[in-house]
Formats: structure tokens, sequence, C-alpha cells
């Protein structure tokens, strides 16, 4: 008989007219890694908060029983008290301070309201190496990259003394690398006898680490998988209530004639001016053609894209942009999006939406010509619109009047999507277009892409998983250190080939 | 609902999915912010009306529009600044500058008398206002100087030309006849009067049966023209959503919502008919907000604005151009500061060193009391035309109620606090 660390029993959260979670169940053991799967949207981040008292005790039904006692939390503090932490996707650091004011924030070292920089500044040291980081403690977080400021947040929990740490989507934003360290840094966890709890889209990853799943859909929870049991399919099964043959729609590529055509791209720093991002970049994208940019995070693809993209990034740009062989003004995105340019964003909220707005003014703002006569909006149209975008690209929301930062990732990025097909591209580049979402809409976001492609317009995929770029292209580049360092045909293609590609090219640079 | 969401390999064409049907809104929770603010204005009238007995006096309305129109028109500008992210802080000191330049244009410079001819130098004084406004929004648009800062420098340099142009602490006038009118004057009376009911009098002069009442045609054929206007619009707007196959609101709610706006509106129409018809200020508010409703919620550059105050990276990168469009709320910020202090000279008879002091204080309570967000990107013009009244009806009721002027300012910034706390309090909850 395993001793459970923690219980939730039947928990039940209702939100005005929309049932998140119903009668989900969840049991953890002592010391193990147990993983969350579920779809964007199944409840996973909503049955995190509840355990973690953002949603207080009271506005949910059921039962928490963490060592063997109930508890009702009225906050974070409660859970905190008991050393339940959690870590969320967006990271809550402040930028401007350094790593140790960050990890003693609101628990300072300190007599009578004076901080005692030495004893914290030697705690933060101690807690630093636990997590492997051999940063100064006056570092400012602004400073370090998300690798590292994901490992800050840890060490920021393991100062509060923390049993069970629970983390929501950490390696969201991590390259492999930092992710793999990470993954290796809960396991050292585990041997020290810290429980964790693990919110991941990234089945691999759960695949190595996790002793348990547990599988929400809809609100429910549906089953939990034992090690033995857990297999990337298994658990894919389970999360969309039905297997997946494919995980890549099928394709039958018409590749026309070469369309769109970048020459000898250089961009510089916007702020160091002598620092070159983009060294020389060749690259051209035929009708119908779906183009993968491969390479790790900071090769410069998204500079890339955001340079050729109304010089949205970069300064001292050099190089041609022609489409049909002609030389194009690219030089805004006005003429960008003029010429049949569209750059779908790898930061949907940053850069992506409006989150205060609904959908369907977020689907119109790229193109209010369309929907619109002498600069009047025509109403019914723009409805019109934004109901048969919403359908095409199957955004699952009451209506068109739905705030889009109420809606969950996979939904936010059909909302962009659908934004950049209304403007009518012919070359559309998408950036990390699946990033943070689940596997179904994944399915659905290829699908659009295999759809626009068999349109017969040129497509651009910027992506930092490997298999979906091997999944979904023709023809893949290879990036690294702002310059292409290799082309290949998808079909010879490999995950080996493209690292071999990376690491060549940095000898090259060398 | 979607356990059999997504590997149903779509085709291009859009399907009538089960999710896809149109569902309605109902518009009247949206606006249900809205209501509230003219249930609450309404509310704030009826207690200054029961507690002094003079508030919905037909003359006392008129002062009531004219005391408070400078206001509400720079409001309108002020409001698409906060929208887009911004704040202007100079209104007041412009509005004082301008109003300046108006009366020495008028009454000290020897210009001759097309340069002095008051329609001329109105228009002047308007296209400076938008000149200053572009001065100030090119700093903040092209060179990201932070509006309040460069606002701030503007309040101080406008106030002081104000007060060196009217040669420091004079007034000057007397402001033509002509020029006052923008002010105190009334819509011309071209359709005659009626009177109500005859009075009969008696050999001692007294009114023995009738009222004597006489309504000035012209303001209640044109009340009367844009109230119905107003029911038609509604009713086709609603025809054309059904038509396309959208659900309008339940139809009790818009006759109830119509029938209740239209007999407001006809009240006061009456209120304005019985004493001296429309003040041409009041008309020309009037224009004003349908023209700035229609571009805030009908026109590409409104909804533009909104686009740039909720993201303006994600802006951007839809293709606008974000730094002209902040230029250009800053000039019609500009115009309609010219507008008001032109209001303030007219009210005045005279252009005063300290016209408009402290009245963009007033002008940007107006736009938060009706509900816009300091963040950008949210806001109504209705709502800041009723938090603007708010304003003013409690000034004037506490004026005739004999509150302390000190004591106003209190009531004035609690009511201020308490509008944004509830707004705040209503977000958070739903």
């Amino acid at each position: 008989m395993p001793s459970y660390i923690l219980e939730m029993r039947d928990i039940t959260k209702t939100f005005p007219g929309v049932k998140a979670l119903s009668n989900v169940s969840l049991k953890v053991e002592e010391g193990e890694i147990h993983a969350i799967c579920g779809e964007n949207g199944a409840g996973k981040s909503t049955l995190m908060k509840v355990l973690s008292g953002v949603y207080p005790a009271g506005d949910y039904e059921g039962k928490i029983i963490y060592r063997g006692e109930e508890c009702q939390f009225k906050g974070i503090h409660d859970s905190e008290g008991k050393g339940i932490v959690i870590i969320h996707q967006e990271l809550a650091l402040v930028p401007m301070l350094s790593i140790a004011e960050n990890i003693f924030l609101g628990n300072e070292h300190a007599k009578f309201g004076v901080i005692d920089w030495a004893a914290n500044e030697k705690r933060t040291r101690d807690l630093l190496k636990k997590v492997g980081l051999s940063e100064d403690p006056k570092t400012l977080i602004t400073n370090i990259g998300t690798g590292k400021q994901q490992l800050v947040e840890i060490a920021k929990a393991l100062s509060k003394e923390v049993e069970l740490l629970i983390l929501d989507e950490p390696t969201a934003s991590l390259s492999e690398k930092d992710s793999q360290a990470l993954l290796d840094l809960l396991l050292e966890f585990k041997r020290e006898g810290i429980t964790s709890i693990i919110i991941s889209h990234k089945l691999n990853e759960i695949n190595r680490v996790a002793d348990h799943v547990t599988v929400i859909r809809d609100g429910r929870s549906i089953e939990t998988l034992d090690r033995s049991e857990i297999s990337e399919d298994r658990i894919i099964t389970s999360m969309v209530g039905r297997s997946l043959e494919d995980r890549y729609p099928p394709r039958d590529p018409k590749i026309g004639e070469v369309y769109f055509q970048v020459k000898n791209w250089s961009v510089y720093h916007p702020l160091h001016a002598d620092r070159q991002v983009i060294k020389n970049i060749d690259l051209n994208v035929r009708k119908g053609e779906v183009v993968g940019i491969a390479g790790l995070m900071g090769a410069g693809r998204t500079e890339f894209a955001m340079s050729v993209f109304g010089r949205s990034y970069g300064r001292k740009i050099t190089g041609e942009v022609e489409l049909h062989g002609k030389p194009v003004d690219v030089s805004t995105v006005g003429k960008a999006v003029k010429h049949g340019l569209a750059y779908v964003t790898e930061d949907r909220k940053v850069f992506g939406l409006n989150l205060i707005e609904d959908i369907k003014n977020n689907i119109t703002i790229a193109n209010l010509k369309g929907v619109s006569t002498n600069g009047v909006i025509n109403d019914l149209r723009e409805l019109d619109v934004a109901n048969e975008y919403r359908t095409k690209t199957n955004i699952r929301s009451p209506s068109v009047y739905q705030k889009t930062g109420n809606l969950s990732g996979g939904n936010q990025q059909k909302v962009v999507l659908s934004k950049w097909l209304f403007a009518n591209p012919e070359v559309l580049i998408l950036d990390e277009p699946t990033r943070g979402i689940d596997v179904g809409a994944k399915y659905e976001i290829y699908t659009i892409i295999a759809r626009l492609a068999a349109e017969g317009r040129a497509i651009i995929v910027i992506s930092s998983e490997m298999p979906e770029l091997l999944g979904i292209s023709d023809r893949i580049y290879v990036m690294n250190e702002g310059a292409i360092v290799g082309e290949m045909p998808a079909s010879e293609a490999s995950q080996e080939k493209i690292m071999r590609a990376i690491v060549r090219g940095e000898g090259k640079a060398a | 609902m979607s356990t059999d969401i997504a590997p149903t390999p779509q085709t291009g064409v859009a399907q009538d999915v089960q999710t896809g049907t149109r569902v309605p809104v109902s518009s009247f929770v949206s606006n249900l912010r809205e209501y509230g603010l003219i249930l609450a204005l309404i509310a704030i009238m009826v207690f200054f009306q029961l507690t002094t007995g003079t508030l919905f006096k037909p003359v006392n309305l008129s002062n009531l529009v004219q005391q408070n129109s400078f206001i509400i028109v720079m409001a309108l500008g002020m409001l698409l600044v906060i929208v887009s992210g911004h704040i202007d802080l100079s209104v007041g000191s412009v509005a004082g500058f301008i109003g300046a330049l108006a009366a020495m244009m008028m009454v000290i410079w020897p210009l001759g008398g097309f340069f002095s001819n008051p329609l001329i130098v109105a228009i002047i004084c308007l296209v400076i206002g938008g000149a200053i406004g572009a001065a100030q929004g090119y700093w903040i648009a092209y060179h990201r100087i932070p509006s309040f800062i460069v606002t701030l420098a503007g309040m101080l340099v406008f106030r002081g030309l104000c007060q060196g142009l009217l040669g420091g602490g004079s007034s000057v006038g007397p402001l033509p006849d002509s020029f006052k009118a923008l002010s105190s004057g009334f819509l011309p009376e071209v359709l005659g009067t009626w009177t109500l009911i005859p009075p009969t009098i008696n050999a001692a002069g007294k009114t023995v049966f009738g009222s004597g009442i006489t309504l000035n045609m012209t303001t209640v054929v044109l009340g009367v023209i844009a109230v119905l206007a107003y029911a038609i619009s509604g009713i086709r707007a609603r025809k054309t959503r059904e038509k396309h196959g959208y659900e309008a609101e339940p139809f009790a709610l818009f006759v109830v919502k119509t029938v209740v706006i239209s007999a407001l509106a006809l009240f006061f129409v009456y209120q304005f008919a019985v004493y001296r018809g429309f003040p041409i200020v009041l008309v020309v508010m009037g224009i004003l907000v349908a023209f700035f409703v229609f571009i805030t919620r009908h026109t590409t550059i409104g909804r533009r604005v909104y686009a740039m105050g909720g993201n303006i990276k994600a802006a951007q990168l839809s293709g606008i151009k974000t730094e002209r469009l902040t230029l250009l709320v800053f000039v019609n910020m500009g115009m309609l500061s010219a507008l008001g202090g032109l209001i303030i000279a007219a009210r005045l008879g005279q252009a005063v060193p300290a016209a408009g002091l402290g009245s963009e204080l007033d002008v940007i309570a107006a736009v938060f009391i009706g509900g816009a967000s300091a963040m950008g990107g949210v806001g109504q013009v209705i709502s800041t035309v009723v938090g603007g009244f708010i304003m003013g009806v409690m000034n004037n009721g506490m004026s005739i109620m004999g509150v302390n002027v000190d004591w106003q300012q209190v009531v004035k910034g609690l009511v201020l606090l308490g509008a944004v706390v509830f707004d705040v309090y209503n977000k958070n909850k739903s």
C-alpha cells in the first residue's frame, strides 16, 4: 500500500456558465514524479490553482487531503506554509531585481526590517548550487536566459522548504539542453525525497521522468497510468479520447516554381550596432512548398523572419526580397502585407493578440480594408468573416465575442492564424506555430498548414521541435548563429543530420 | 462537448460545424455598464432636483450645458488619448492659451476686418490647436518620450504663453457678441414659437385658464427628428442583423430601451423648448459626440486606436502605423483643446490668465468615470459623455445647494475613486 502525500477527491469547480472541473481525483505518492497530461483547456491549470489556494476553499467542491489531513487553503500563503509550491508557466520574477532579491522576495533574512544581505547571498549561493547554477547572486534576472530563470524559480521554491513542487509547463520555452538539465534536476530532487507534479505537453519528457501519469480531458480525470504503462501513444489515446494513427496529416505536395526569395540578407542587432545577427542568408520557397527552418534557440530564426517582415527587428538591414524573381519593397509591415507576406509570431500573447479584445476584432485587424468601405467598417460583413474563420480554424468558444485573453493557448494560436489567413497571404511565415499547445490542436494547425500549401501558397515554418519539422516540411534549412548551415529535402533529413549540420556549422564559425 | 475534436482531417471549405452556430450576443449585458452609468447620472440629477428643486428647471439645464460643454468636448479627445495608452496633461493650458490668442486677435491686434472676424479667428485657432497637438505628439510618437512628461512640459509652456500673451495678470475683452454666441447663444428661431394652451387672461391680468407655455418650434422639430432618427436606425440595425441570421437582443428589451431613452430625450427637448431653445454649444457638442461615436465604433481608424492601446506590438506587427496614429490622436486632442478654449473664452466674454486652469483634471476624471482603462485599449464615447455630465451635475447641484467649493472637490474626488473601484471590483468578479 503506497503512502499518498496528496489526495484530491472529487474536485468540482464551476465558473459562470462553465464546469471547468467535474469530479476530478488525483492521488500523488510520496516521493514520486507525477505527470498531469491533457489538452489545453482540459482543466490542468485550474486543478493546480485549486490545490494551491488561488481558488480558495469554498470556491470549489471536493476534498484536498495533504499528508493525511484535510486542508482548506484560503490562499497561496496557506499552501506554501504546508510546503506546496507552484511554479507557473509565466515566471513570477522581477526582471530588474537580482537573483538573491528575487529568491527571498517577501521572505528576506532581516532584522527589524533591515535586510541582512550577507545572509541572503550566502543562502542564495547554496540554493543556486543545488539547482546547478553558478551565477553571482547579484546578477539581475533580466541578464540571464529563460532556462536559468526557470532554475531560479526552482531555487526560490527550495528556499520555502518545499515538499511538493508543482511545475506548470516548465520546459515550454526552454531549449533542448536546458530542458534536459531541468528534468535531471527533478530526478535529483526525487532522490532527496521531494515530490513533484509536472504538467507538460512534451510526452517524451514525461516518458523519461514520470512515475505516474494522470490524464485529464474536458474537466474529468480519465485515468492514471503507472510507469510500466506509460508510452506516448497510450497517453495521446487517452488525451484525445481515441488513438491518433498519424500525428501529421497526409499531404500530396504539388510544388511549383520558386515564388519567394531572399538574397544576401544581413541584419545587425538593434542595440549593439556592431553585432551581426543575420549573416548573408539566401533562401527560397516555391509555390505549394512547406519549408522548415531548423536550429537551436538563439540561432537567429525569429530575428531573420521579423527582419524580413517589414523590418520589425534589427537595423542596418541589407539584402533583397524577391517575389517571382522581381525585387519588392517590404520595408514596412504595411508594405509586406500588401505584397502578400504574413508572419505568425512565436509569442502570441506579446506580439500576436490584443488580449483585451474579442476574437472578431483580432481576426480582422490585419485586413480591416477587407471588411470596410472608405474607412467605415461593415459590422455584418465583419461578423460573417469572423464566424467563417472561427469555423475554418475550429476555434472553440461560445461566440466570436469571446475575449482572446480568456482562450486556451491552442485557440489563441488559431485566432492569430485566422488573422493572417484573412489577410490572404501568398507567403506565410509561421514561427513556432505549435508552441505550448496540445496534441489535438497541433494536428489541426498542421492540417491548416497542409491546406494552405495545397492552395499554392509558399510556407515557411520555424520550429524547435525537429519531429514536427520532419513531419510537415518538404525541405529544411538549418540555421545556426545567424547563418544557414545546411539545406536538405525532408525526405533525406533526420534529427541526426540536422544536429550534425548545426555542429559542423559551429565548427565552421569558430 | 469536444471529445471528438481534432483529428478529423478538414477540407479547405468552411464547414458548418455545430460549434459554428451563430450565437446571440446579449448587447444588453455588454452594455450593462453604460446603462448603469446613465442610471447613476439620472439618480444624481433626481437627488439634486429633490434637494434643490431647481436642477431640472429649463434655465438651469441650459446653464448646466453651457458650463460643462468645454469639459465634454475636451473629454472626447482625451478618451482617444487614453484609449491609445497615453495621457495629456496640457489640455487646460492649451485651452487657456488659445482663448488668449483668440481674444488678442479679435480685440487687441490690428489685424484688419478679415482676420479679426470671429469665424476666421476660430478656424485659425483650431488649426493652431492642431499644430500644438502635433508638436507634442511628435515627441511622443516618433521619439517615444512618455506622454506624461511631454504634456507636463506642454502644460507649463502653454500656461506661461497664455499669461505672457495677456501681458501678465490682465484680462482681455470684451469679446464680440457674435463670438460669445458660441457659448451663450441659442439656436435662432426659424419656425416661430407655438403656445401650448393659449392662456385666457381676466380683466385683472391674471391667467385663469391655460399655461401660457410657449414652445420653441425649431428646437422641438430638431429634437423630434433626432429622436426619430435614433429609433429608426435602431430598428434598421436590428432588421439587417436578423436578415443575416444573427440574433439581436430580445425584442421586448429593445423596445423598452428605445422607449425609455427616447422619452428621456424628449423630456429634455421639451425643457429646452420652453426656455430659449437649444444652446448653440449643445448642438456643437451633440454633433461632435455623434461624430466620435461613429469614429470609434464604425471606422477602421477608430478600431486601430483601440488595437494600438490594447497591444501596441501586436498592432505594429499587424501593419498598423502606430507612430502616425499616435500623432493623429494628439492632433485631434489639440484641436478639441482649442475648441474648449474658445468655448471658455466665449462664455466668460473675455480671455483671462487662469482660463481652463485645472480643467485637465476634470477632463481626465470624466474619461475614467466613464470606465476607460488607464492601461489603454478600453473606453467608450457615450460613457465618457455621461461621466462628464456626472461631474457637471455634481458641480451644478452642489453649487445650488450652497456647498462650499472645497467640499465640492472632496466629493468629486471620492466619486472618481468610487467609480473606478466599482469598475475594478466588477471586472475581477466576472
